[in-house]
């Protein structure tokens, strides 16, 4: 059973480097089914895995070594894998929405170029979270938090030629390291206190640590968590890392990656647990970005900048999970949302596709009859997104975190309000892109139709976002009075939130009223430019940060090296008048040294 | 047998290896060049067998058979590429051949 966890991680891995050594030199074909197969072969090794684990032939949690990574001066790291409920989540997922997603990028990625760069990123992105979610020890936990890192700044940045996209990529890359340093630290001090990296070590000894150090360890980790998963406030990258190709949007901005920060706190939850603090800090993280990311979406007009808001904002209802310690329900919102966010992410690059590239909902319109297949997939996209009572998916996870958040002791009522405010919120910003994608009439002509395999895995998703929310039916407590009421109120917002989105289509005179007045203008101003994040971000850190380098362009060190460098440069000029080129004169310093040694030895 | 005062045979040395010298410093025939080395590399050669003879060891002896050896080798080696410079630069004249000494850019 080892052998297939080790199987599922390193045949990604395999393909990565067939793919990226061998480059342009595999026909077209071969590339896309190297990808598929590589994670395909991934795939069944986790059902195979996920069956024995539910059928109780395997133990309660697997530990795998396959030999010391390193050992210095009693550091001895393992290269190991653990396998318990929290990492096989993960594994199904990562592997099964990845297996779909490569299969659908394998046929509409087919006219670009850099088609084998682009898989040979895609499956070192797979392997690498893979390493993420099953690694034993948090130093290689950090290898592949890593990983995953660079294949988002690669993938963002896929399209090189222009340099926005390169912006892009770096902007995600240097404000998620921003977080990384903070985890790095973390690390850092729990080594220090205990000698060891292995988590389950760790954590069975988190209990004892006091609390302060467990506060700031815990914050550290959040930090960490906030950065990965595009949270308040280091959750400017996101929508920017719209930039990559959709696929790229698809399963690593949406369904995998970016939940990297909720297994975490997942993972170290006794920690979190001994610091009630950070705990509570995790709960007021995810409840103000969830309601912030709420309300920029819906002002945004790039169909794919509204589907990267949306997904900080559900990333923010697993941090609410989080933050009340139900760990199994930000873990079930996190397949739910992996299902229905990479429909919608497939599903909007089929219309971007057959629209000619535009990605402004303003200009789209009326694609509900000339692309069915995306219509109906992204309707039940929006349906499960918008949590639509009792027929998707996302219904029973966000019931099961608001009902968490309930029950909680730790504030989780107040955290539960803003969790519904932001469910009316959600339902009003997905059906306003329903509405101005596929109604009304259409504007552009289709030019592109969905292939068969983009087809086939946007029904295989569709069929699990209404579906996989029936794997934990009986985790809803209709019986208790308490979430009875929940859920009919969360209902009620959510049908009420797709009725004011059709109102709000339908009626266009009121978006013109809003624009015509000044207070309108600028609150959607406001909520366009992501509350001004950018914009905060630019005068307190990256303005001052230029000045301050222009500042020291010739500073004294700067001069001694630059100083250096003349002095060797006129050495040089001197010593070239000594390069005659004729062999007498060079025979003539032969002499002389020879002379000169010969005085020394004899006069010494 | 040895009449001659190991003194003499060194400043007879000392004076081929100067005239060995100055003909490889002066000369401009590459091939004069050659036959004043040989000329220094006699002189050492010379030194050797005083040595020797003063101390009655035969080891001068050896060294200078050594060196003969090394001699002609080199004069074969020396000779050729002489032979092959004088057919690519048309001449055997060491200041034409200053290519390491051109202008160069920093």
């Amino acid at each position: 059973m080892s052998a297939l966890l080790w199987i599922a991680v390193l045949s990604p891995f395999a393909a990565a480097l067939i793919l990226l050594t061998l480059a342009a030199r595999l026909p077209k074909n071969a590339t896309g089914a190297i990808a598929c197969v590589s994670v395909g072969i991934s795939w069944i090794a986790a059902l195979i895995l996920g069956a024995s684990y539910l059928g109780h032939s395997l133990p309660k949690s697997l530990n795998t070594t396959l030999y010391t990574w390193m050992s210095v001066a009693g550091l001895r790291v393992p290269m190991g894998l653990h396998l318990d409920w929290l990492s096989l989540v993960w594994l199904e997922i990562v592997t099964f929405v990845g297996f779909l997603i490569v299969l659908y990028a394998s046929q509409s990625m087919y006219d670009e170029d850099g088609y084998s760069r682009f898989f040979g990123y895609m499956t070192l992105f797979v392997g690498s979270m893979l390493t993420l979610a099953l690694a034993d020890n948090l130093l290689l936990l950090y290898l592949g938090w890593e990983g995953v890192g660079l294949c988002s700044y690669l993938l963002i940045g896929f399209w090189y030629k222009d340099p926005v996209n390169c912006n892009s990529a770096r902007k995600a890359f240097i404000v998620t390291r921003i977080g990384d340093t903070a985890l790095a630290i973390a690390l850092f001090m729990l080594y220090l206190r205990f000698g060891t990296f292995d988590i389950a070590a760790l954590m069975g000894q988190a209990s004892v640590l006091p609390g302060t150090i467990a506060a700031i360890i815990a914050f550290l980790v959040l930090g960490g968590a906030v950065g990965k998963s595009a949270q308040l406030p280091l959750q400017t990258w996101l929508p920017d890392a719209m930039a990559g190709p959709t696929p790229v949007s698809a399963l690593i901005h949406a369904a995998t990656m970016v939940t990297a920060g909720v297994y975490l706190i997942a993972r170290l939850g006794p920690l979190f647990q001994r610091a009630p603090a950070a705990m509570l800090a995790v709960g007021v993280v995810g409840a103000a970005t969830l309601i912030y990311a709420a309300m920029s979406a819906p002002t945004q007009r790039d169909i794919k900048r509204v589907l990267a808001y949306s997904t900080v904002s559900q990333i923010g209802y697993m941090f609410l999970a989080l933050g009340v310690g139900a760990w199994a329900a930000a873990a079930f919102h996190f397949v739910t949302h992996a299902f229905f966010k990479a429909l919608l992410f497939l599903s909007a690059g089929v219309v971007i596709d057959a629209q000619h590239h535009e990605h402004d909902i303003f200009r789209m319109g009326g694609l509900r009859r000339s692309l069915p297949v995306a219509f109906w997939t992204f309707l039940i996209g929006a349906s499960s997104l918008s949590a639509i009572p009792f027929v998707t998916a996302g219904f029973y996870s966000k019931d099961l975190i608001l009902y968490s958040d309930y029950i909680s002791p730790m504030h989780g009522k107040t955290l539960m309000a803003i969790g519904l405010v932001g469910a009316l919120l959600t339902a009003i910003y997905s059906f306003r892109v329903v509405f101005h994608v596929f109604f009304g009439e259409q504007r552009i002509e289709v030019s592109k139709r969905p292939g068969a395999l983009m087809t086939l895995s946007l029904v295989v998703l569709s069929f699990f976002s209404i579906f996989a929310g029936f794997l934990l039916f009986p985790a809803i407590h209709l019986n208790v009075e308490a979430e009875r009421i929940l859920a009919i109120v969360s209902s009620v917002l959510s049908l009420l939130g797709i009725y004011i989105a059709y109102l709000y289509f339908s009626r266009p005179e009121w978006s013109a009223a809003v624009a015509e007045s000044a207070t309108g203008r600028a609150l959607h101003r406001f909520f366009y430019t992501g509350w001004g994040f950018d914009w905060l971000y630019e005068h307190v850190f990256v303005i001052p940060l230029k000045w301050l380098a222009n500042a020291n362009w010739t500073d004294f060190v700067d001069k001694a090296f630059v100083g250096l460098g003349e002095s060797a440069r006129y050495s040089g000029l001197g010593l070239e008048s000594l390069q005659t080129g004729r062999v007498r004169n060079y025979a003539v310093g032969l002499v002389l040294g020879a002379v000169i040694l010969a005085a020394i030895v004899l006069w010494r | 047998m040895s009449n001659v005062p190991a003194n003499h045979t060194l400043i007879l040395a000392a004076v081929l290896f100067l005239i060995g010298t100055v003909g490889v410093l002066a000369r401009r025939n590459l091939v004069f060049v050659l036959m004043s080395i040989e000329i220094m590399l006699s002189a050492a050669g010379l030194a050797f067998v005083a040595a020797g003879s003063k101390w009655h060891q035969p080891d001068g002896q050896v060294a200078f058979i050594f060196i003969l050896v090394v001699a002609a080798a080199e004069v074969a080696i020396g000779l050729s590429l002489i032979f092959r410079i004088s057919r690519y630069f048309r001449g055997v004249d060491s200041d034409e051949l200053s290519l390491l000494g051109e202008e160069s850019e920093i």
